[in-house]
Order: C-alpha cells, then sequence, then structure tokens
C-alpha cells in the first residue's frame, strides 16, 4: 500500500504503471536561493522542459501605495527608497519629480545634475547586482566578489552623499536632501577607475566565455512584437533593438545637455540583455563625468570656518573610540548634513516657501523661518499641491519607472500608483521560459533582475 | 491637443470629457472604452503600442466627486514611433463596477486588470484568469478602496490544500 502512494508521489497524481507518460509539476520557490526575493513558479514540465509555467508573486506586499496615502508628500520618500531596494536614488527622484510636476516648480540647475549624477550611479550598482547575480548562478562566483566589489565603490560614494547605503531617503520634494559633499569629484573618478577595471576583467571573463554563452544565448529570448504588448521597457526592451529609454525621448532633469549613447541589441536573449547591461553602465560613467564637470554652483567647499570635519572621518575614529579629540574640537558641519548651512541649502533646492524647508538658522532665527518650518511641518499643513493629477515617467534601472498621483489639495496624496518597471517582465516570464529547459529558468530570471520590492510594493 | 480633437472628431459623444493640464487625458464612456483602445492601437497616426499602465482611483472620499462615479480606471498608452502619450479614464459606478477587458490588445492587461481587480474590486468582463495578483485567495475587500480601513488585520493563510 506504501509502495503504491509512493510510486504515485513519483510519476504524479494517479500515475503508476498504467496511466502512461505524464507532465510533472514542480514549484521553483517562494524561499529558493535562485528567486532573488520571494516569488513562485509553478512550472510543468515534460523530462526537463517547460510545457508551461505560473507565477506567483505578493509576498513582498507591503501595501506601499495604501500608505503613502496615509502621511504627507514628504513622508512617502522613505516608501519609496523600499521599491527597488537596489537603486532607491531613481525612486526617490522619480517621486519627488511628479510631485513637482503637480506643484508646477522647477528644480535648481545643481540640483537636477546631481539627481542626474546620483541616479546613474545607482543604474550602474543596479546593473552590477543583477549582472553579478545572474553569473553566479551560473556558476562564475568570481564575477559576484567582482561586481560586488564594484558596488561597494560606488555605494562608498552614495554614503558620502546621504548618509546612508540602501535606505537613502535623499530626494525631496523641491529638491534633495544636501548638497554634494567636499571632494566628491575626485572620490567619483577614483571610484569609476576601479569600477571600469572590474567591468574589463568581468567583459574577458563572461563575454565569449564558452560555458557563460551555452547558457546565454539564444536562451529566454521573446520576439519584439511580444515585448512590446508586454510593455516590457529598458535594458530588456532594448535587448530586442528598440532605442527607447525615457531619458532620451523625455528628457528630465539634465539628461538633455549629456551626451551618451543607447545601447541596443537585436537577439533579444540572455545574452543581449546582458551585453546592453554592460554596455549601459560605461554609458552612465559617461553621464557622470560630464554632469560633474559641468555642474553649476562651482566648489562645495566654499563657506567653511576652521575645519570642517569630513562625516566620513568623524565616523571612522568613533569607531576606534578616538573621541576624545572630537569632542573638544569646534564642530563646522559639512554641507551634506541636513539644514545647516544656508548657502548649501539654497543651491539644492527651490526658493519656494510653500514646498521646501528653510535652513536650520532661519528656522531658530527669525519669525518668519520658524512659522515656515511650521507650515510645512505640522500636521494638516504642508506641501499642498493643487486638486488634479499626474504621471511623470524616469528611466529606472530596469525601464519605465513610472509614478501616477492624484491630488485632492490636502497635505496628503490621494492617491499614489507607482507603475513597476520589472513587473511586465516577470508577467512575460512564462512566454520566455515555456519550450526551454527547467535549468534555464535561472539566468533567464535573473536577466529579468526581478526585484521584490518593486514588484509586490 | 490635435490628438484629443480627433479622438472628439472620431468618436464623438463616446469621449466624455478632455483636458490638457499636464497630460493628454480622455474621459471616455464605457461601453467604447475597448473601441477607443483598439483605434489608438492600430491608427497610424496615434500608434498607440504600448499599454504603459493601467490602473485605478477611488474617488469615495475626494472632495466634490462624492456623488459622482465612484471609480475611475486609468489607462497610460505611450507609442514608441511618436514618442507621446495619452491616458484615457474611465469613470464607473459603484453597484456597476465592471469594464471590459483589454486582454485581447496587450497581453500585459492580463496581470494589470488583475492587480486593479484584486486592489479596488473593479470587475474585467471576459478576463481569462480573474484571480489576485498580490493578495492571497482568501484575503477578504479590496486595500485600496477608500472604505478599507489601513489598520483592518485579516488572518494568515497557508495555500489552500
Amino acid at each position: 500500500m506504501a509502495e503504491t502512494a509512493r510510486q504515485e508521489f513519483m510519476l504524479g497524481e494517479g500515475g503508476g504503471t498504467g496511466g502512461g507518460p505524464q507532465n510533472l509539476h514542480v514549484g521553483v520557490g517562494p524561499a529558493h536561493p535562485a528567486m532573488h526575493g520571494i516569488i513562485r513558479i509553478l512550472t510543468e514540465l515534460d523530462g526537463e522542459v517547460i510545457v508551461n509555467a505560473d507565477v506567483e508573486i505578493g509576498y513582498l506586499h507591503r501595501a506601499f501605495e495604501k500608505d503613502c496615502e496615509q502621511g504627507s508628500w514628504n513622508n512617502a520618500i522613505p516608501y519609496t527608497d523600499r521599491l527597488n531596494y537596489v537603486s532607491p536614488l531613481i525612486n526617490n527622484f522619480g517621486y519627488a519629480s511628479v510631485v513637482e510636476k503637480l506643484l508646477g516648480i522647477d528644480v535648481t540647475e545643481r540640483c537636477k545634475y546631481i539627481r542626474v549624477i546620483m541616479s546613474e550611479i545607482s543604474r550602474i550598482s543596479d546593473h552590477l547586482t543583477c549582472v553579478g547575480a545572474s553569473a553566479m548562478e551560473l556558476g562564475a562566483f568570481t564575477v559576484f566578489l567582482y561586481m560586488i566589489k564594484a558596488r561597494e565603490f560606488l555605494w562608498e560614494l552614495i554614503e558620502d552623499v546621504t548618509g546612508a547605503r540602501l535606505t537613502i531617503s535623499y530626494g525631496r520634494v523641491g529638491g534633495v536632501k544636501a548638497d554634494l559633499p567636499e571632494g566628491f569629484a575626485e572620490r567619483t573618478r577614483k571610484a569609476f577607475k576601479d569600477t571600469r577595471e572590474v567591468l574589463d576583467e568581468v567583459h574577458r571573463l563572461l563575454t565569449g566565455n564558452r560555458i557563460f554563452m551555452d547558457r546565454m544565448v539564444g536562451v529566454g529570448a521573446l520576439s519584439r512584437e511580444e515585448t512590446i504588448g508586454y510593455a516590457i521597457t529598458g535594458p530588456l526592451l532594448r535587448a530586442v533593438g528598440v532605442a527607447y529609454d525615457v531619458r532620451r525621448a523625455q528628457p528630465y532633469d539634465a539628461y538633455d545637455r549629456v551626451e551618451f549613447e543607447i545601447p541596443t541589441r537585436k537577439d533579444g536573449d540572455n545574452y543581449a540583455r546582458y551585453l546592453v547591461r554592460m554596455a549601459e553602465m560605461e554609458q552612465s560613467m559617461r553621464i557622470v563625468e560630464q554632469a560633474l564637470a559641468a555642474i553649476p554652483g562651482g566648489p562645495i567647499n566654499v563657506d567653511f570656518e576652521g575645519r570642517p570635519i569630513d562625516p566620513a572621518t568623524y565616523v571612522d575614529q568613533g569607531k576606534q573610540g578616538k573621541t576624545e579629540g572630537l569632542l573638544l574640537l569646534p564642530i563646522t558641519l559639512s554641507p551634506n548634513l541636513q539644514g545647516q548651512q544656508r548657502a548649501a541649502l539654497d543651491r539644492v533646492n527651490v526658493g519656494d516657501k510653500r514646498v521646501v524647508l528653510p535652513p536650520k538658522e532661519t528656522a531658530y532665527g527669525s519669525i518668519e523661518g520658524l512659522m515656515n518650518h511650521f507650515m510645512l511641518i505640522m500636521e494638516g499643513y504642508g506641501i499642498r499641491p493643487p486638486m488634479g493629477e499626474a504621471y511623470f515617467p524616469v528611466e529606472g534601472a530596469n525601464g519605465e519607472l513610472g509614478f501616477y498621483v492624484v491630488s485632492d489639495g490636502t497635505d496628503r496624496p490621494y492617491r499614489v500608483r507607482c507603475r513597476p518597471p520589472c513587473l511586465p517582465p516577470v508577467a512575460a516570464l512564462p512566454r520566455m521560459i515555456a519550450g526551454e529547459m527547467i535549468a534555464d529558468l535561472v539566468p533567464t530570471f535573473g536577466s529579468v533582475n526581478m526585484i521584490g520590492g518593486e514588484l509586490d510594493r | 491637443m490635435e490628438i484629443l480633437a480627433e479622438l472628439q472628431r472620431r468618436f464623438g459623444d463616446a469621449i466624455v470629457e478632455t483636458h490638457d493640464r499636464g497630460d493628454l487625458t480622455a474621459i471616455v464612456a464605457r461601453d467604447a472604452i475597448l473601441t477607443v483602445l483598439g483605434h489608438c492601437r492600430d491608427d497610424v497616426a496615434l500608434a498607440f503600442d504600448v499599454l504603459m499602465d493601467l490602473t485605478a482611483v477611488d474617488y469615495l472620499r475626494y472632495p466634490g466627486r462624492e456623488d459622482g462615479p465612484r471609480y475611475e480606471v486609468v489607462y497610460h498608452l505611450y507609442s514608441i514611433a511618436h514618442n507621446h502619450r495619452l491616458r484615457l479614464k474611465v469613470r464607473l459606478d459603484e453597484d456597476d463596477a465592471t469594464v471590459p477587458t483589454a486582454v485581447a490588445l496587450w497581453p500585459i492587461a492580463n496581470w494589470l486588470e488583475r492587480e486593479v481587480w484584486d486592489m479596488f474590486g473593479v470587475r474585467f468582463e471576459g478576463h481569462p484568469d480573474p484571480r489576485r495578483l498580490l493578495m492571497y485567495e482568501e484575503f477578504v475587500g479590496h486595500p485600496l478602496r477608500k472604505d478599507y480601513p489601513i489598520n483592518r488585520r485579516q488572518p494568515l493563510i497557508g495555500p489552500a490544500s
């Protein structure tokens, strides 16, 4: 009896000896090392070939859209960090931009350049993670370690500017939290030099590598028509030869003032997606270098008296217990700590009292500043866009990241909708893997670059 | 604006309202939405080949809209060839919140409509796979409706055996 049950389990329901060959159902995930985040793919196998698949999502649903309706407009910024948590800066700026569109305000030139620089650094770190992780899943662990090392160089830059690595909350409606720190341009150039070396090494390891090519070329392909029908954007769309990029099609911030190419490939398979991502990282670095050269506002380290403490040094010394000297130092804060220096804030924020918090010295030093601060912070006041709706797309690392907001004229968003760029490719995943081997599911899923926080919101 | 004028000329009364505040927007009668969407996709001058987004808004507590149609289903279209965008909206009454499905036009509508059904309880007539997308099947209610309390807790249930 037990033997029959075991046999039925092995051969599928109602199997036994008389049932003939039957398809086997194998569930991959929700918790599986290759399912970045949590997702469940139910596959129907005929031998090793995937006949059919169904994708189940929602395991990471955190009610992002509902939560945004509960707080003020700026309260949603930390939630947007957690959408695509590999490139949170782009989410910040996308959300801030849609509210600015609703308010009809234009951010300062310097802020636009800062947004471009930080978006591109995020894009590189996102692509590094995607390529590195999918290479690791094919056995190329070295590539993963190299790329995570390069990502570390970039995250150190991000940490310098925002004070955090992942949940950065750096964007603000009407500007950014703080100006770029001292010496940022030099450190960026150094980081890019190191990143380029890593990319070069990875190119030599992967591009043309027999094992890698065998797993990637011709696998997971989607036709141009289907890609468009599934509203897939970003690297996956460019891998089928459509040169659509929001940065070029509808330039925002300072993207119309930098030169860059849109890399495209024709084949639409995993290998084409890999090549597109690799080429895009180089373009992103080009953009950042141009933006750093063109950023207006001059050097940032002008308004300092005495010795400013570089926050990184401060933290380092504090960690080593060398606090005695630090406690005695007169602290002049660096401009990347929020709200201390009027000059630094004015450069990066619009001069609109309806939107931007006053510098701390004004809030503490004058009644107008105090009232301004009060009107933006107290519940029921704050930023109040006029009644209406707006949609604003930016180019996220995975494609078009759009925010659609509806305002009822109060200090809280009436509705915030995020168009997640990785939802369409995940919806199309069954089409990509149908007819492939079960082992091909892993690189295909890796090339989709599913980010759970953004997919499930 | 030309796009909106063209739509009005072609579809007449089926285009309830248009405006151009920031984005080109047309409010379409429900019965005509599939025809209008199909025309937008297939017409050479419009060529809206991408359904960028499909979502809904619950206007239950919106000032001035308390008595009007409760839901709006919002379609964001984009044309790769012409690089232009269009927003189409359909207004729905609370007691008859159904729209014809657009799955036949764009495959991505499948998941986006499932999400709208999940979050707002708007039905898409003719949908091939009308399951919830993000919440689990045993979940009661539609969380993005304005009358769904944010602090309601529901038991977590394992997969149906």
